[in-house]
């Protein structure tokens, strides 16, 4: 079978229409949208929210920083200076709309790709290439800009999420009615993560303890090469009933309603009225990484689609047609891009490889005697070559 | 009361209760640990002074508590989990080798993991499969992770208190098959040993067992045994199995010059392994014979009614000391 398409619904059976719904492709009739891909400004009578100049600007901005700093990673890796990337192209308005609702309490559980979400929480975008370049695990303090470390393991931080926030309503910064004070969690996951048993166990725990948390997943269609439809036979939002709590899906290419839709939610939370799930639903227009080639699993067709939708495009003619933007500020933003690729290429190349020793540092917050020992004992076989060839 | 005669489960009771006095950011959490008190009832009473938002019923995902525990770590608690029983710790096998050992690593020493994590272990009350396991050794494989055996219940009073103060993943086992078996008396103003510390429990001079947890027992009486026929066995209560506390076992086996390893696990690269690996780099002039292991067969835990003919008992301990001397 040579047609991905044809191999889908083969294994799927003929009743896949008539469980996703003809309108599948389009997120379905409950898809929040406050920015059609046309650019035109549709209203929600839930979620809206009314966006300044200055704020649409800046959500503009933020995604186009945002992909460039995805570019120059793509473009580092195919230099040899990355071991791999993990892309979020197409996947800037997901990552803005959920990173800009965030206050500076709140606490992100990322995995590998909250590139977008990293840089609104104030994280360097060059500490995100360590992992990637294989110099560190993770170069950035969690703790100081309420950025979990990268969670390779799917999944896996969604409990991390639900068991910090209810470190926080045992701190009592939950349903204080002081904005300032009051606080929720935000833990990032794909489609392929809401497979996974933890995922499944963190949607038990939040809503068990009524725990602040928000649990935002970017549907972006494909789990590496497994199709959303190898995943579940509901749209994914409508589980979070199941669970007892609500589920919305929102459009993920939208940053507007991505915004509105998150700040709703981590609002709930931070208010004392738990969990709650954001299915983003978007599309990954490059690979799962640079390792991959979606060429042999899905159709040009389907990306062709899907960039009509692009979000950076859609608020670009909104911003235009609304004479909200001139030409100052394209060239302004252009530079400001610029300057981040340079800020990418040249710090990446200058990251420091670690030392041979410094592996054996911070198994423990203290080192141990056992380890202290192989330390010593590698140190002095490295340096009994010293000298060697002289 | 600063003397009285305890079990083993009221030891770690009671040193649960010390630490949570101490510090208000210790929380226990588990499947039935709050009002049932746990089903081996070591959290008894704890809820109802410390209150649920202290001792957490969890829902029964073993995973999710560990998982959970994980977070509230990172927030500066220092979570206590219980895992009802050994077998059930598999489905958090990833939370507790990915997440929880590595956090410290990953993170280049800014995040600390003061997660202790309780596992009942061990065989011998008759119990159905999945009930009576030792995977002490899949854990102290694990970097990132301190794995201690309690074996009586002065050791678990201090060894639970200690475990919780430490600032680093502390995989605490308790011999579930002691938990109700013997008194001792507990002096709370003694100054207790380093939690990551050896014990000569028994000195002798003719050959070293060494033991942990549940077959600590079981080497006193194999060495109690010993004397009637001539022979004076010295048995050591490792207490901490990663980072092992070696020094006591070497300067024993250096006098003694004769070793076996005794512990509940499956023989094939358990504990033993790499004792006998240790003792052999570091004393090879010293030792008259191979280190020897009991442990138990490489098979999954048998049905309870011949589990006693699983478990090393003190006869298959006095047989392996009878090898040694062969040599």
């Amino acid at each position: 079978m040579s047609d991905p398409a044809s191999a889908r619904s083969d294994t799927f059976g003929p009743d896949l229409a008539e469980v996703f719904g003809p309108s599948q492709s389009d997120g379905g009739p409950d898809l929040v949208q406050l920015l059609t891909p046309e650019g035109e400004r549709v209203h929600h009578p839930e979620f809206d929210h009314d966006f300044s100049a200055e704020e649409l600007r800046g959500l503009y901005r933020d995604m186009v920083l945002t992909r460039r700093i995805d570019v120059e990673a793509t473009a580092l890796q195919r230099h040899g200076e990355l071991g791999i990337w993990a892309q979020l192209l197409g996947q800037e308005a997901a990552q803005i709309g959920a990173g800009r609702a965030l206050r500076p309490q709140d606490y992100v559980f990322p995995t590998y790709r909250e590139h977008g979400v990293a840089y609104c929480k104030g994280v360097d975008p060059l500490r995100l290439l360590g992992l990637f370049r294989g110099v560190d695990q993770g170069g950035w303090d969690p703790n100081e800009n309420n950025f979990g470390l990268y969670t390779i393991v799917i999944g896996a931080q969604t409990l991390h999420a639900t068991g910090y926030a209810m470190g926080m309503q045992r701190d009592g910064v939950v349903g204080t009615g002081d904005p300032e004070r009051d606080a929720a969690v935000i833990a990032h996951f794909g489609d392929g993560a809401s497979s996974q048993g933890d995922v499944n166990e963190a949607f038990i725990f939040a809503a068990s303890y009524n725990a602040p948390v928000v649990f935002f997943c970017q549907n972006n269609q494909w789990a590496i090469s497994e199709p959303i439809e190898r995943q579940t036979r509901i749209p994914l939002y409508q589980r979070a009933l199941g669970f007892g709590f609500p589920g919305i899906r929102v459009d993920g290419n939208d940053v507007l309603a991505t915004y509105a839709v998150t700040k709703a939610a981590l609002q709930r939370a931070r208010e004392g009225n738990g969990p709650s799930f954001v299915e983003a639903y978007t599309y990954r227009m490059g690979a799962h990484t640079t390792t991959d080639d979606p060429t042999r699993y899905r159709l040009n067709d389907e990306l062709e689609h899907w960039k009509l939708k692009d979000p950076i495009e859609r608020l670009k003619v909104y911003l235009r047609r609304n004479g909200l933007v001139d030409q100052e500020f394209f060239d302004d933003l252009d530079a400001e891009a610029k300057e981040m690729g340079h800020h990418l290429r040249e710090g990446c190349k200058a990251l420091p490889d670690p030392k041979p020793l410094d592996q054996f540092g911070y198994v423990f917050s203290e080192m141990t005697d056992e380890i202290a020992a192989q330390r010593d004992e590698f140190a002095a076989y490295l340096a009994s070559f010293e000298g060697s060839h002289s | 009361m600063t003397h009285q005669k305890i079990t083993l489960a009221k030891g770690l009771n009671m040193g649960l209760r010390k630490a949570m006095e101490a510090d208000d950011k210790v929380l226990l959490m588990g499947e039935d640990v709050g009002k049932l008190g746990g089903v081996f009832r070591i959290t008894d009473g704890l809820q109802k002074d410390f209150g649920e938002d202290r001792v957490i019923d969890s829902p029964l995902a073993e995973s999710g508590i560990v998982g959970t525990a994980v977070g509230m770590a990172l927030r500066g608690y220092r979570p206590v989990i219980e895992i009802q029983f050994d077998g059930f710790v598999y489905p958090a096998y990833d939370q507790i080798v990915c997440q929880v050992a590595k956090y410290t690593y990953r993170s280049q020493g800014k995040v600390k993991m003061p997660i202790v994590i309780r596992i009942p272990f061990g065989g011998g009350i008759g119990a159905v499969e999945h009930h009576s396991e030792s995977p002490e050794a899949q854990f102290a494989h694990t970097p990132g992770l301190k794995v201690v055996a309690c074996s009586n219940p002065v050791d678990g009073y201090w060894m639970i208190q200690q475990a919780i103060a430490h600032d680093d993943p502390v995989i605490f086992l308790e011999p579930k098959r002691q938990y109700h078996a013997d008194k001792a008396e507990l002096d709370e103003s003694a100054t207790p040993e380093p939690l990551f510390t050896s014990r000569v429990v028994r000195a002798g001079t003719d050959a070293t067992v060494l033991a942990y947890g549940p077959t600590v027992k079981t080497a006193l009486k194999a060495a109690e045994a010993a004397e009637t026929e001539g022979r004076n066995l010295e048995v050591i209560d490792l207490r901490t199995l990663s980072p092992l506390d070696m020094a006591p076992v070497l300067e024993s086996v250096r006098r003694t010059g004769r070793c076996v390893v005794t512990h509940e696990a499956h023989v094939n690269l358990g504990m033993g392994a790499e004792l006998a690996a240790r003792i052999t780099e570091e004393c090879f002039y010293s030792l008259e014979a191979p280190v020897l292991r009991v442990g138990a067969f490489d098979m999954p835990y048998p049905p309870s009614r011949i589990e006693e003919e699983y478990l090393p008992d003190l006869d298959r301990v006095l047989d392996a000391v009878d090898r040694t001397f062969a040599f």
